[in-house]
């Protein structure tokens, strides 16, 4: 799906002065969690989310997230725009609710982050591993897919 | 297989603890470096969020601290210090879900709890050493061969 189709569909408002609206999304994730969105985002992802710090975009950055939409009509503050523009990130804000937001892209045929028919790649079966390896101080670990 | 000499980089970072709004920006400049130096997209991304979470942990939850960096063709070392409050119970701060964030920090997205387990899952090493009311050190390694 491209990123144009996205703002269609959630009638989201550009925040930033980037747009790269041609941009292939292959994923999007919801979350207000930044440890959640550094542990599950895969690439080529937007973010929906309902928090609207800098941190979000610092995050956003870590893990090459491709567009960021601000839910429920929140706008960044002009310092968290200023470090998304530097960097090159578009940033929407749309009028609906986290959750409509995320039933009409997902509805629209776009993935989410789980993948089902992996039984590895569920984020529950992640923290399990996660719990299990946490026990030893020091680890060397194979990592889980993100 | 012949190894070309390569010069070994290090490089040193200051991290101001309790300062939100510059929190994420050592992460970015080394992200950057690596992305100069021409690291594999896949090291760097795991790099960027371990680091990123050590450097919110310092945020969060010590006085000040550092990172020091290293690379070579074979792997990146980051190592983060802080003189801070120290870590009483390692396997208890290891464990998804455990924090003892505020909830000023909480609201900003942080305070979940995963931090120490997504290093531990991006790193092919981490090591922990703290000492209660000296403060922490967070050492981990990347190879760049995956
Ligand atoms: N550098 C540190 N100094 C002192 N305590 C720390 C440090 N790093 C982690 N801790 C302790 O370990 C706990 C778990 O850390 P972890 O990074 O996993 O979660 P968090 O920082 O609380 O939340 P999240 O990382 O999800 O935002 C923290 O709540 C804190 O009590
Ligand atoms: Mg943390």
């Amino acid at each position: 799906m491209l990123l144009a189709d996205i703002v269609k569909l959630l009638t989201a408002t550009s925040v930033s002065s980037v747009a790269n609206l041609d941009q292939h999304i292959e994923n999007a994730g919801a979350s207000d969690l930044m440890s959640d969105v550094l542990a599950l985002t895969k690439p080529e992802s937007v973010l929906l989310t309902g928090l609207c710090t800098p941190q979000v975009v610092r995050t956003a950055e870590m893990v090459d997230l491709k567009a960021i939409v601000f839910v429920r009509n929140k706008w960044p503050d002009a310092v968290t725009v200023k470090l998304a523009d530097e960097m090159g990130l578009p940033l929407f804000s749309s009028p609906f609710p986290l959750y409509e937001a995320c039933g009409l892209l997902y509805q629209a045929g776009l993935p989410g982050l789980l993948d089902r028919r992996d039984p590895n790649d569920h984020w529950l079966s992640v923290a399990a591993q996660d719990g299990r390896r946490s026990v030893q101080r020091t680890t060397g670990n194979s990592r889980g897919s993100l | 297989m012949t190894i070309e000499p390569l010069e070994q980089l290090v490089q040193s970072f200051e991290i101001a603890g309790q300062d939100f709004s510059r929190a994420g920006e050592v992460s970015s400049k080394i992200r950057r470096i690596l992305q100069q130096i021409g690291a594999p997209v896949e090291t760097i991304r795991r790099t960027s969020v371990a680091t990123y979470e050590a450097e919110m942990n310092v945020v969060i939850h010590a006085q000040s601290g550092r990172i020091d960096l290293s690379a070579d063709r074979c792997a990146i070392q980051i190592t983060v210090s802080d003189v801070g409050p120290g870590i009483v119970d390692l396997d208890l701060a290891m464990q998804p879900g455990y924090s003892t964030a505020s909830e000023e920090v909480r609201e900003m997205g942080f305070g979940a709890g995963m931090g120490l387990s997504n290093m531990a899952r991006c790193a092919d090493d981490l090591s922990i050493d703290s000492v209660v009311g000296q403060g922490t050190t967070v050492k981990m390694q990347f190879r760049t061969n995956g």
